[in-house]
């Protein structure tokens, strides 16, 4: 239990026990929680750190990809692929609306996303090498964010589950696409099985890491699930992506590349090493592979951007509009 | 640095004529025209949509949850409701003086 000096000023013990009862009593009902709802800052805050990764996650998502859109293989591709990355900007911006109901502005996220103070998935600090890089991400990784949404948007909080809905249509197709750029390439001659084996090589490991540390050290969960932000622990998201995914990559063919991984046919479960979570926590505090390309280009784009965010408000306010700056001119 | 995020507006969308509006989320824009082109790369990319609106999120005036014992009914209301009134199936109209309701 927290104690209310911790939680919130002013209140009493009595007064926080109280209000933390009928806190608590409302979500076991499965009611939701609206922004003008009283609730502990321990609530807010999570709410804030978990939205806040999540909606940084979208953006930096569209980068490998967004990277890949002018080499397409064909032009069907490129449609999808522009689509793809318009979807996940667009989350992105569900998302911190979301958090913004809670207290932090969208302007101070974004900022925090660029100095490094807020982090973003472990996934998205890798590079994208190759076309098969574009189809696993799209498949495995959208696979694995689709399990952690679904359970998200069952969640407490109003504005975060009412976002995740509207995601969760939009991921369909994403998964959809990707699963299908497997089945071609996995199809497909034998260089490119072979780029497809290659890539899900280097995925794997940041793919078994994407649901965060184990039940056994995740210091957060206890506390999530209680209040029904998190419906499943991170293992038992990682487990429902195994049981999902691993029997269709043997079907393609692909070789599952952890030599640990093997059911237990009693209990369908799938057995695993735990990866090295200190890998992990390198990756997610930006000592990740492409951590700093990722962050610079999220910074770049925000400041091209900014011209036009001062014109806009300088039009809607009847002030002189501001030109471009030369670099872009 | 400039505060350069606008103000918020609540987004109302209708999928067919006909449909009701129904608030689908936010968006921030400096003005009404720049919320309605926001919202609808943000809500009408991908789902059916022939009609959009934007409010100014602080024109919207709300009732507290807290509050929320004022939707309370104090007495019973169910003269209202069609199920507070019982027929029975099949119905033979009285003779003269044979009444049993308590209207006559």
């Amino acid at each position: 239990m927290v104690a209310a000096n911790e939680n919130t000023v002013g209140l009493s013990q009595a007064e926080y026990d109280h209000k933390l009862g009928v806190f608590e009593a409302r979500i076991n009902r499965g009611e939701k929680i609206e922004p003008a709802d009283w609730m502990p800052d321990d609530y807010r805050n999570q709410l804030i750190r978990l939205i806040h990764v999540h909606a940084n996650s979208e953006i930096c998502g569209a980068l490998p990809e967004g990277k890949w859109i002018p080499h397409a293989p064909t032009f069907k591709r490129k449609l999808a692929l522009l689509a793809k990355v318009q979807d996940e900007v667009g989350h992105a911006q569900l998302l911190y609306r979301a958090a913004e109901t809670l207290g932090p502005s969208r302007e101070q996220m974004l900022e925090d996303l660029i100095s490094g103070k807020s982090k973003f998935s472990n996934v998205f600090h890798y590079p994208a090498e190759t076309w098969a890089d574009v189809a696993t991400i799209a498949w495995l990784i959208d696979g694995a964010a689709i399990v952690n949404q679904v359970m998200m948007a069952e969640g407490s909080y109003g504005p975060y589950a009412r976002a995740l809905k509207r995601i969760c249509y939009e991921e369909a197709f994403h998964l959809k696409h990707g699963y299908e750029m497997c089945v071609v390439l996995a199809t497909g001659t034998k260089v490119q099985r072979a780029m497809l084996q290659d890539a899900m090589n280097r995925w794997w490991e940041p793919i078994m890491m994407f649901h965060g540390p184990s039940d056994k050290v995740s210091k957060h969960t206890s506390l999530l699930v209680r209040w029904r932000i998190k419906l499943k622990t991170n293992d038992e998201q990682r487990q429902q992506f195994l049981r999902q995914f691993v029997p269709k990559m043997i079907d393609l063919g692909i070789e599952v590349p952890d030599k640990s991984l093997r059911l237990d046919k009693k209990t369908e479960t799938w057995m695993y090493d735990d990866p090295d979570w200190s890998v992990f926590k390198k990756v997610v505090n930006n000592g990740g592979p492409v951590s700093g390309e990722r962050v610079e280009a999220r910074r770049l784009a925000h400041e091209d951007g900014r011209w036009v965010r001062e014109a806009l408000e300088a039009a809607a306010k009847n002030r002189p509009i501001p030109m471009p700056p030369a670099s872009i001119r | 640095m400039t505060d350069t995020q606008g103000d918020v507006y609540e987004v109302f969308h209708q999928q067919s004529r006909g449909d009701p509006h129904i608030y689908v989320g936010s968006v921030h824009a400096p003005d009404p025209e720049m919320a309605l082109l926001m919202a609808k790369e943000q809500y009408a990319r991908r789902q059916a949509c022939v009609n959009l609106w934007v409010v100014p999120a602080s024109a919207i005036l709300a009732t507290e949850y807290a509050d929320e014992d004022i939707f309370d009914r104090a007495t019973d209301k169910s003269y209202r409701e069609s199920w507070g009134y019982k027929t029975p199936k099949t119905v033979r109209a009285t003779e003269d003086g044979e009444s049993t309701n308590d209207e006559d």
